[in-house]
């Protein structure tokens, strides 16, 4: 069985963001940019699905410019087989992302689509469950365990109440939490093999997809700073502050 | 116009954070309406109704609705959502697990974690793990929204509103429910308490959360945990601030042995009142607390269990 993995090319995520100073978006100008984390859990699953003979071929893909063909090389050299590049300039939004996905996924027939749960820089978690919905397929968001037999896919999910399992009829669309397991570093001989496995580039124009906009950016700020407060030398003074000072306790 | 609410609920209680989202709601000058799916939700039902500002409840009452599974509860609010300028709810888990489905049914882009309300199409919403705040502009005729719900205080209460029910029924066919684990505990929720305390590595294993424990008892705390924490398996997911986990707006937080990275502090910086203990002094949580206390946590803890 085959599964599609998606990727998005994200600020890393040890970067501190700068807002322009004419607050009309934040400045990734020269900006540490990789993988997004959780694609990084996903790649990963889709490898260890491939390892364990559950799956016979891992594709993955991403839509974004030129340069996020850096983050498919990663995940070639993670183990994907092969990457499909949906090539654009523009700002795409997740409604955007998911439309563009679900034609990949109506030519390439996955068993299952694995995402991550959200994008760090807009973390916006939402474009895996708007694909699902737009296939008509079952989803589980925020997957901490993903047990395939046959055509089902039994899915622990990390809930803010605890832990929730559910049972998928596949083809579903998986995205991925923390706790699902720990992506490997991409080894020097594999990153070398990765640079001649296919990469197939498709322009976004071409696809006669509708991506425009729906939300207009009015303004980025950046927020209000706390003030550092002041250091307390005993628990007994800080008891005393949080009593008479701050009246919280 | 009107804006209508999906809210959830557990154990036949209305979740706390609705009347937030009301209240985030009023902003809009819309009547506004409340849904609710589930299984024998009639109390939850009544308490939705009394919350000032509600006009109406709408109660789908089904056994395929009982676990709330995004495939078919998001197809029922497509039906409803045709009356209605705006879909709200709140950020939560189940929130997010939703919303964005109908969302795409509905060929909309939605509008995740919203902190505040500008006009009927204007929001605000930190993005980059809170390090910036974007507003954003819906072009959308339907609005579909989820607000992060401690940014809102909650709205009062009112004299009931009428409750109806619905009567589309959607089986989910894709997707099947098979169990659930909500650790039980005495104490308050995480993300509507009023104190939080913290446990982060600097904890160094499960058994010495006691230590926190002794201090939350003593301030009817919930008890909190940074990733490294939750990872390091000390305690369960469900306890995890941040960026990817519960944001948290407490009057009170106390910081333990968490050093304060960026991806800690979006869940936990609009707490009113931030305590940090940590034994070295360079941390960068000391930076946004308002009281920082340098020294090793398994000393402080126990002495402020007992003088508190
Ligand atoms: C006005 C405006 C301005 C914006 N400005 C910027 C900007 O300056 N910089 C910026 O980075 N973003 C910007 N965005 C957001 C950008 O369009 C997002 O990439 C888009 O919304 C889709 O991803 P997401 O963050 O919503 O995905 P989420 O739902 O948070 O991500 C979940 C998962 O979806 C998948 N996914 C998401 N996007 C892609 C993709 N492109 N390719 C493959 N898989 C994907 C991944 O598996 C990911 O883990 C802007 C959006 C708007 C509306
Ligand atoms: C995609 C992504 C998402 C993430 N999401 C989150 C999130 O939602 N929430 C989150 O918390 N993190 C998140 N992280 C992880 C984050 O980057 C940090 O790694 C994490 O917050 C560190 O946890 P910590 O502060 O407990 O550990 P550390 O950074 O190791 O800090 C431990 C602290 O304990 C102190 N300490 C040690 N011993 C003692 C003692 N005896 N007494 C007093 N102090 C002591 C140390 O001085 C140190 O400051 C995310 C990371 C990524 C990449």
């Amino acid at each position: 069985m085959k599964v599609l993995v998606a990727v998005k090319r994200v600020i890393d995520y040890n970067v501190k963001v700068r807002v322009k100073p004419d607050n009309s978006d934040v400045d990734l100008t020269n900006v540490k940019m990789a993988m997004n984390p959780f694609c990084e859990i996903a790649v990963e699953e889709a490898v260890q699905l491939k390892e364990r003979g559950i799956v016979s071929e891992v594709v993955a893909v991403t839509v974004g410019p030129k340069a996020a063909q850096e983050q498919l090389r990663t995940a070639l050299a993670l183990g994907a087989d092969r990457a499909i590049h949906l090539e654009t300039d523009e700002v795409v939004e997740s409604l955007g992302v998911a439309k563009l996905l679900k034609k990949v996924v109506e030519d390439e027939q996955p068993s299952l689509v694995l995402m991550g749960k959200q994008s760090i820089d807009t973390d916006n978690n939402q474009t895996g469950q708007m694909l699902s919905a737009l296939m008509g397929w079952a989803q589980a968001t925020f997957a901490s365990k993903v047990a395939i037999e046959g055509d089902t896919a039994t899915v622990e999910r990390e809930i803010d109440g605890g832990l929730q399992t559910l049972s998928l009829n596949l083809p579903a669309v998986i995205t991925t939490d923390l706790r699902l397991n720990e992506p490997r570093y991409a080894k020097l001989p594999d990153i070398m093999k990765a640079k001649k496995k296919p990469v197939d580039t498709r322009s976004v124009a071409d696809l006669g997809v509708d991506i425009a906009p729906r939300v207009e950016l009015v303004r980025v700020e950046l927020p209000t700073e706390r003030q550092e407060g002041v250091r307390v030398g005993s628990v007994d003074e800080l008891v005393d502050k949080l009593k008479n000072e701050a009246k919280v306790i | 116009m009107a804006t209508l609410i999906f809210a959830e609920h557990q154990d036949g209680a209305l979740d706390p954070a609705t009347a937030r989202v009301v209240a985030g709601a009023k902003a809009l000058g819309e009547p506004i309406d409340v849904v609710l799916m589930g299984h024998q939700i009639d109390g939850a039902a009544r308490q939705a109704a009394e919350i000032d500002g509600v006009s109406r409840v709408l109660v789908a009452d089904n056994e395929a609705y009982q676990h709330v599974l995004a495939e078919n509860v998001s197809k029922v609010l497509v039906e409803l959502s045709g009356e209605y300028t705006h879909l709200l709810a709140s950020a939560s888990t189940t929130g997010k697990n939703v919303l964005p489905r109908v969302a795409a049914l509905k060929d909309v882009s939605p509008l995740t974690d919203v902190i505040a309300i500008e006009s009927s199409d204007t929001f605000r919403r930190p993005i980059y793990a809170g390090s910036a705040i974007a507003t954003v502009k819906s072009l959308d005729t339907l609005k579909i929204v989820s607000l992060r719900a401690t940014a809102f205080e909650p709205a009062g209460q009112q004299s009931a509103a009428s409750i109806e029910p619905v009567t589309v029924v959607e089986v989910s066919t894709t997707s099947r429910f098979v169990s659930e684990a909500r650790p039980e505990g005495e104490r308050p929720e995480l993300t509507s308490a009023g104190v939080v305390v913290s446990g982060g590595r600097g904890m160094g294993n499960g058994e010495n959360f006691k230590l926190l424990e002794a201090v939350a008892d003593k301030l009817g705390a919930a008890i909190g945990a940074s990733r490294a924490a939750v990872d390091a398996g000390y305690v369960p997911n469900d306890m995890q601030v941040g960026q990817t986990g519960k944001i948290v707006a407490p009057e009170l937080y106390i910081a333990v042995g968490i050093s304060g990275s960026i991806q800690h502090l979006a869940g936990m910086k609009d707490s009113r009142v931030i305590v940090a203990i940590n034994n070295d002094d360079e941390a960068p949580i000391f930076r946004v607390a308002d009281y920082g206390l340098v020294g090793d946590l398994f000393e402080v803890l126990p002495e402020l269990a007992q003088k508190l």
